[in-house]
């Protein structure tokens, strides 16, 4: 290297020394150790196919296509897209030659977890990664043009990087980034590099196609669920369905002699495994398969038990307390007018449409899993402990997610395959569970109710409101040590100090009555926001209009203190043309809520017919994310959530009968199809200055939306979910 | 039409099987669903389990130009039948015009309920070459838990118009 090149690199790091300290975030890898992760994940598609890496978050081909590097999952939700687009722009790389490939979980964890967090939940696939990736693609940009700057012996502040190209002003040569990219890459990584300013993106803010739409419409995609490999042989598995319970005993021989059938296996205490060469006659086994399970002390809950137990925390004097400021029992006292309602939504499965399905395989002294998991990290420490090794010993193969939701955050299922691959050492077994294991074993979304309580003054000003929650909490079940003492935070989504919008309200008291009960329990798309937005935001609609009040009104009213909530608010108001009268026979209904960072509101034209038939004819819903990375998969992830969110309101939930979950499969538990498909209009409203969620977020202002419109129809105020209990025919 | 375990050829032996045009010796029981035979048997995933029990419409393929729920066809029902599966409905994989449609809607998601879903479309349009909104409604009855509905149907309609814009 010559001297202008160092002169370059020095001018360079000048810059970086400017914006350091405080801003590495996730990434906080030496330049030495990120060429060590170079090596380590020398094995990765692309670079075996020749690509260099030039950074850790991209490789470079020859022919200048650039790999970049996704430590989150694929689950449908575009991050993938979205995450090449933040890098590829920093980069100034040619988006029509961008493609993506994961890091591998034990690369990861191999340096430092270089590649920072793999969870994928919470809608933080990208608003959690956008600064260490934006980095990363910057840093790879400033190595390609420092290798141009040093072929050419020009000051690398002399050139610039535009679709893959490196100019050097003043002589007009140019290099692509294949060229250089192989001596961009023995360049150490700048550990430190000024991002773009918004108006400086090309790339990030537009709807470019997404990165992995062709395989799926082929069918030639490999999910975790079709992997193929030599020697592979296939599980299926029974899991007591009483949860708690254990294996009793079971007959193997029965079954031994099936067609393919190798072996018949416990796996742990609870679940057995019947292995066989296809999966279809592992499945046929396992049904005939006489098993007496040992039920266990849950054998005689059902819904009506677990109802009585909820309902026990509607006035108990024990609660958690989420929010409070004033003193919501004496406003409610004082109050000229009180409004009193209790609401309640059921258990609810994810139920991807590619059930819960795992390989491993066991060597002896290593474990291999092909998995979809939306927590890469996670299950290489599933493997492990359920392997008995370290984690040095674990391969984890990701595969895109057939639907996520938030359930494959959960590993049992990884376990269980690593415990059978244990028992037939040599070969790999893919697990699948049948649908109906996957229906009665989920993390269900927990059961909830609310005691809603408010006081009008003799203005009708909502001068007291209480929130009383009683149920189940996620973090009792999954994580317990992250209770805060004792109380759930997730419990109180959307109703914290932070997320409220309505805290004009003088005197507010939101507590919780934790009622637990022994069916497991997770964060299903949107979690505790889902429920709490149904009782929160139709009861405001009740307040409302015993106050005499438009409903629009009445909450722009309270929002004072939350502008960006009041301001999304409007915004699919006047989308929708609120002010406007609606054909005869259909009714609006409107909400609005903050959550994952992002504000959401929804506007749904609704009609009932006297027998009672709903029809959602148009939903309208905003969203404000802050910064809009691709706005057609926002789009994408709004009509989705809809029909989410639409099937838990009309037609989903999971009930208990002698402490198993009935439902089994679809024709149970129903979700919506796309005769019951309304419009979605998405609208985004992107006000800049912070980084919001996508996936979750407007699911939580679907069902209440269209609640509030099926009253303002019928005049009924439905207050427990599904509808299909209620009978909706009207005068 | 095929009723799962009604197959009069119960028992072992090699059963002939035309899948996209290829005919098969299957060495499976005939009342195997035609679903795990193409995918165990064949090595043909694309045709996905979600629901085994014909609700769901992952698993759609054609049989002689019918879409019908492959978990729910016994082997030994399908006879001299056709069988064409997402892999066979083009050459490419890109070119059959529901193919393009739903790549210019960006329809999928998750993408596992899109092979179900585009046999269901195309089978659709050979039917019905322009159908109505109410047609496309009664005719998709798949579940796509990610929620692509609405790009499903803006798709077929282009698809039908020819062009995918
Ligand atoms: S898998 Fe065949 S209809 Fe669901
Ligand atoms: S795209 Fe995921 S289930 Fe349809």
């Amino acid at each position: 290297m010559n001297q202008i090149n160092g002169l370059g690199r020095r001018g360079f790091l000048g810059t970086v020394a400017a914006v350091a300290g405080g801003m590495s975030l996730g990434w906080n890898v030496p330049a030495a150790q990120a060429q060590g992760a170079a090596s380590a994940a020398a094995n990765s598609a692309a670079t075996a196919a020749g690509g260099v890496e030039v950074g850790i978050w991209a490789v470079v081909m020859p022919d200048d296509r650039v790999i970049v590097r996704i430590a989150r999952s694929e689950m449908g939700q575009g991050t993938l897209t979205g995450l090449a687009q933040l890098v590829a722009d920093e980069m100034d790389a040619d988006w029509a030659k961008v493609q993506a490939e994961y890091i591998a979980p034990e690369v990861n964890q191999a340096n430092k977890r270089a590649w920072g967090d793999m969870s994928t939940g919470g809608s933080r696939g990208i608003r959690a990664s956008v600064e260490y990736v934006r980095k990363g693609g910057a840093a790879a940009k400033a190595m390609l043009i420092q290798a141009a700057a040093a072929q050419w012996g020009v000051p690398a502040g002399e050139c610039s990087a535009s679709e893959s190209v490196i100019t050097h002003k003043p002589s007009g040569r140019t290099l692509r980034y294949g060229q250089v990219a192989a001596a961009a890459a023995k360049l150490p990584v700048p550990d430190n590099v000024a991002v773009k300013q918004p108006s400086e993106w090309k790339i990030v803010g537009k709807g470019v196609k997404r990165l992995d739409t062709v395989e799926k419409l082929s069918g030639k995609l490999i999910y975790a669920v079709d992997l193929q490999l030599p020697e592979m042989l296939n599980a299926s598995i029974a899991q007591c369905p009483v949860f708690g319970g254990k294996i009793g005993s079971f007959d193997a021989a029965k079954v031994m002699g099936m067609p393919g059938v190798r072996h018949v296996l416990r796996v742990g205490d609870d679940t057995i495994a019947v292995v066989a060469d296809k999966w279809w006659q592992a499945q046929t086994a396992l049904k005939a398969l006489p098993i007496v399970w040992d039920e266990g002390p849950n054998a005689n809950v059902n819904s009506a038990s677990i109802a009585k137990h909820l309902e026990s925390g509607l006035d108990a004097k024990e609660a958690f307390v989420g929010l409070k400021q004033g003193d919501a029992e004496a406003g409610l006292k004082g109050a000229a007018k009180v409004v009193e309602a209790v609401y309640g939504t059921p258990f609810l499965n994810h139920a991807t449409l590619e059930p819960m399905t795992c390989t491993a395989k066991w060597d002896g002294t290593t474990i291999e899993v092909w998995v979809s998991s939306q927590n890469g990290d996670a299950s290489l420490a599933a493997a492990a402990e359920a392997a008995g090794v370290q984690l040095a010993n674990v391969k984890v193969n990701k595969h895109h997610l057939g639907g996520g939701f938030g359930r494959r955050g959960q590993q049992d299922y990884v376990r269980q395959a690593v415990l059978i691959a244990k028992q037939v050492p040599g070969r790999p077994v893919k697990m699948i569970w049948s649908r109906e294991e996957d229906m009665q074993h989920g993390f269900y979304r927990p059961i909830t109710m609310a005691k809603m309580k408010a006081g009008l003054d003799a203005q009708g000003n909502l001068v007291a409101l209480h929130a009383r929650l009683s149920g189940q909490s996620i973090l009792a079940h999954l994580f317990p040590a992250r209770l805060a003492g004792g109380a759930d935070p997730v419990q109180f989504q959307g109703w914290n100090k932070e997320e409220f919008g309505y805290q004009a309200i003088p005197n507010i008291l939101i507590d919780h009555a934790m009622r637990n009960t022994h069916v497991p329990v997770g964060f299903w798309r949107g979690v505790n926001h889902n429920q709490n937005a149904v009782y929160l935001e139709c009861f405001l609609d009740e307040v409302a209009l015993a106050a005499g009040k438009d409903p629009l009104d009445f909450r722009l009213g309270l929002m004072g203190q939350m502008p960006k909530l009041r301001a999304v608010l409007q915004a699919a108001a006047d989308k929708a043309e609120y002010r406007k009268k609606l054909p005869a026979g259909v009714f609006r209904g409107i909400c609005a809520n903050y959550g994952f960072g992002s504000y959401t509101a929804a506007v749904a034209e609704v009609s009932v017919s006297k027998q009672g038939e709903v029809k959602v004819h148009r939903i309208v819903a905003a969203t404000d994310c802050g910064y809009a990375v691709n706005p057609d998969q926002i789009a994408a992830q709004v009509e989705g959530s809809f029909v989410y969110g639409l099937s838990a309101l009309f037609t989903s939930e999971n009930t208990v009968e002698k402490g198993r979950i009935v439902e089994g499969n679809f024709d149970t538990y129903e979700v919506m199809k796309l005769d019951q498909m309304p419009k979605v209009e998405t609208v985004v409203v992107p006000s800049g200055g912070f980084w919001g969620g996508v996936g979750e977020p407007t699911i939580a202002v679907a069902a209440p939306a269209v609640l509030n419109a099926i009253h303002a129809a019928t005049g009924k105020r439905i207050r427990t979910l599904p509808l299909k209990h209620h009978d909706l025919s009207h005068a | 039409m095929y009723p799962l375990g009604n197959s009069a050829a119960k028992g072992a032996g090699m059963i002939k099987l035309n899948v996209n045009g290829r005919v098969h010796d299957v060495d499976a029981p005939a009342d195997t669903p035609l679903l795990w035979v193409l995918r165990e048997w064949l090595g043909m995933t694309g045709s996905k389990y979600g629901c085994g029990a014909g609700v769901c419409g992952a698993c759609s393929v054609h049989i002689d130009g019918d879409v019908l729920r492959s978990c729910s066809v016994a082997l030994g029902d399908v006879g001299a039948g056709k069988v064409v599966t997402i892999e066979g409905l083009s050459p490419d994989g890109l070119s059959h015009p529901v193919q393009k449609a739903w790549l210019a809607h960006e329809v999928p998601q998750c993408g596992y309920c899109q092979s179900g879903q585009i046999m269901a479309a195309a089978a659709l349009l050979k039917a019905v070459p322009k159908p109505t909104d109410d047609d496309i409604t009664a005719a998709m009855q798949n579940i796509c838990r990610c929620g692509t509905y609405q790009r499903i149907k803006a798709a077929i309609h282009d698809a039908a118009k020819g062009g995918a814009a």
